[in-house]
């Protein structure tokens, strides 16, 4: 076994070492082999100074403090990426990537653009900075017919709770997808409610950014609005939120069942499929989500529901499944546009919209609130690929369901 | 060098304004109020003089709502003390009144430099760090974006209008109107802020009676007019270009 050096680096705080180290399986970190997958696979290692087989080495060589001082670790998008592929299960995402942006963090060294996400987070509870009270508002763009309930208004007990987030409340691309979502539930006749302004942002790109005591106050705040309701289970278009409420809420003592909107309604195949009049003829692939896929494992569901929606197969790109490419949204990213863009002149979502193109699909069928917004834009760059279009397995649902 | 830095709040423009049913100030039933953003710029600029050598930093603030969270987090950033000044700050208060309430405050903390906002979105006349001098008997100077220090003189810069900037000394004790710190305001942790709520203690102290003589009184406050200027040009790529040229054409643009 290689052991790290007896003297750590003394630029670097002992809680950082703590911290890296006491992590469940953050002794693997000793048991690098140096083989260089992590680097390889990761979708920004080419521009890093450092990518995280070189962190590794610095860190044992005992000059951390060489990463520290690169850009490096900004340009992780926490994508899942490097732990996946490591032989050595080294936790490189949860562990070495965030452990060092939280360094950074504390050290007042942190981007301009994902400061101001984060003092939107703080104060308003929503990375957008929009009006906390408005977070339902969303709701009233919606037809007469179709009644979202806020269960802070009329509904204490519901058999769902469902958590918009913040893009799906706030964002206008996205609530086109809490539409689409809402009148599938209502079609299928869940008894269902919201948290509107009750609710703030899960917190999880926010922690893996590197602010943990933010996202612990937001966890304290959602788990506290959670314990005013009395519902079944949490159900959420975010694989970010639910990461956080599946893996991360539990050790602050807040512990639901949580589904993913594509699990929830894959379990509800049977009564979807009569629903189904107009199966989509299009040629679609679909975009994996890290945090629904490499992060927790969930590869089938979307495709079910998507086998139940298209008249045609579906298309796989290059990169599937565990080795899907990230939108360049995650652990940050979604807030460092411009940062990432100096660095790297190109955008991995517009690598992903050339992929999908690249396999032929009309279409992009997504299941994460990052993606649309992100891939329309890239769609719009790259233009090779346009007339792409991308659409949450939600609103492809719908369409498929209601009459023309 | 005893730096203070009086501070005050504005209403958060993230929720909407409307006005009360006496026509000549705004409701406050949904008004959330932020610290003024210039303000924000001041402390900064005090805390960076701190960490180049400058002893300490002193925060005073109305007690109004958010005020506890805006001196912790002043502290979080490395403010010394953290004063609250208690009275009645509900009712919108005229920057003239204000300016002699931070008077009497800060004439007891004997401070050799004053910084503070050099306005305010709220009634931007720019005058409390200037009222805030004559009060006091010091020398002014307001729309300063960079402060350093040497022996009892202040070396500021000076932004005037067409890119020109001034570089000027004051000697001091003096008060300075910050437009921007010489860096951008630092991020300041949530844990950082929680372990400063443990650790910085508020002091209060009462305010000295609100007077509302001088300074301009609001008579009435009304929504922007809306105008109906704009012209909209419907059509593909080629007739709204060829309009746009016609346009152009007709105003002599072109």
């Amino acid at each position: 076994m290689i052991v790290t050096p007896v003297f750590p680096d003394p630029t670097l705080t002992d809680a950082f070492y703590e911290r890296l180290y006491t992590l469940p399986d953050g002794e693997r970190i000793r048991t690098c082999l140096q083989c260089g997958s992590c680097s390889g696979v990761c979708p920004y290692g080419y521009v890093m100074e450092y990518p995280p087989g070189r962190m590794i080495a610095a860190l044992r060589a005992d000059v951390f403090h060489r990463v520290m001082q690169s850009e490096s670790v900004w340009m992780c998008i926490s994508c899942y990426a490097c732990a996946d592929v490591c032989p050595s299960k080294i936790p490189l995402t949860l562990g070495l990537m965030t452990r060092a942006k939280e360094d950074l963090l504390l050290a007042g060294k942190v981007p301009a653009e994902l400061q101001i996400a984060l003092e939107n987070s703080q104060r308003y509870g929503n990375v957008l900075g929009q009006s906390p009270r408005k977070r339902a508002d969303w709701t009233r763009l919606l037809g007469a017919d179709l009644d979202v309930p806020v269960m802070g208004r009329n509904k204490p007990a519901a058999d769902v709770l469902w958590f918009v987030g913040d893009y799906g409340s706030y964002h206008p691309r996205v609530q086109k997808v809490s539409e689409a979502l809402a009148r599938v539930l209502k079609a299928l006749d869940v008894d269902f409610g919201i948290l509107g302004p009750d609710e703030v942002s899960d917190g999880d790109s926010q922690r893996l950014a590197g602010e943990r005591g933010l996202f612990e106050m937001l966890a304290e705040r959602n788990g506290r609005t959670f314990q005013k309701y009395r519902f079944n289970r949490i159900i959420t278009t975010d694989p970010h939120a639910y990461n956080a409420f599946k893996n991360e809420y539990p050790a602050l003592g807040f512990s639901y069942p949580v589904m993913h909107h594509t699990q929830f309604l894959a379990e509800r195949l049977a009564q979807l499929q009569p629903m189904i009049k107009r199966p989509l003829k299009a040629k679609v692939t679909f975009h994996d989500p890290c945090y629904l896929g490499r992060a927790n494992g969930e590869y089938e569901a979307p495709r079910q529901l998507l086998a139940a929606i298209l008249d045609t197969e579906l298309l796989e790109m290059a990169h599937s499944r565990a080795t899907s490419i990230c939108c360049g949204g995650g652990g940050g990213g979604m807030w460092m546009d411009g940062f990432h863009w100096e660095r790297a002149h190109t955008r991995t979502s517009e690598w992903r919209v050339r992929e999908a193109a690249g396999a032929g699909a009309e279409i992009l069928a997504v299941a994460c609130p990052y993606e649309p917004p992100r891939f329309e834009d890239a769609v719009k760059s790259a233009r090779e690929v346009a007339g792409l279009l991308v659409r949450d397995i939600a609103e492809l649902l719908i369409d498929a369901m209601e009459p023309v | 060098m005893n730096i203070v830095v009086p501070i005050k709040f504005v209403p958060d423009l993230v929720e909407e304004l409307t006005i009360d049913d006496s026509g000549a100030a705004l409701d406050t039933a949904w008004m959330r109020m932020i610290l003024n953003e210039f303000d924000d710029h001041a402390i900064e600029q005090a805390i960076l003089l701190k960490e180049a050598g400058a002893g300490s930093v002193t925060v005073v603030a109305p007690d109004t709502e958010g005020v506890d969270d805006a001196l912790f987090a002043a502290a979080a950033k490395g403010a010394d003390r953290l004063i609250k000044l208690t009275g009645n700050f509900e009712n919108d208060v005229r920057s003239h009144a204000l300016a002699r309430v931070f008077a009497n405050a800060v004439k007891t903390l004997r401070p050799e430099l004053i910084l503070t906002g050099v306005q305010a979105h709220n009634d931007l006349d720019g005058a409390i760090g200037a009222r805030l001098a004559e009060l006091l008997g010091m020398p002014y100077i307001g729309y300063i974006s960079g402060v350093s220090l040497a022996q009892n003189k202040a070396k500021v810069r000076k932004e005037y209008p067409g890119g020109l900037i001034a570089e000027m000394e004051m000697t001091l004790p003096g008060v300075i109107g910050v437009q921007a710190a010489s860096q951008p305001q630092r991020y300041v942790p949530i844990s950082k802020v929680r372990q400063a709520m443990k650790t910085a203690r508020i002091e209060e102290m009462p305010a000295a009676e609100l007077e509302s003589a001088g300074g301009p009184a609001v008579s009435r406050m009304f929504r922007p007019e809306v105008g109906a200027r704009a012209e909209m040009i419907e059509g593909d790529a080629g007739d709204v270009a060829a309009r746009l040229v016609e346009l152009f054409r007709e105003q002599g643009i072109l």
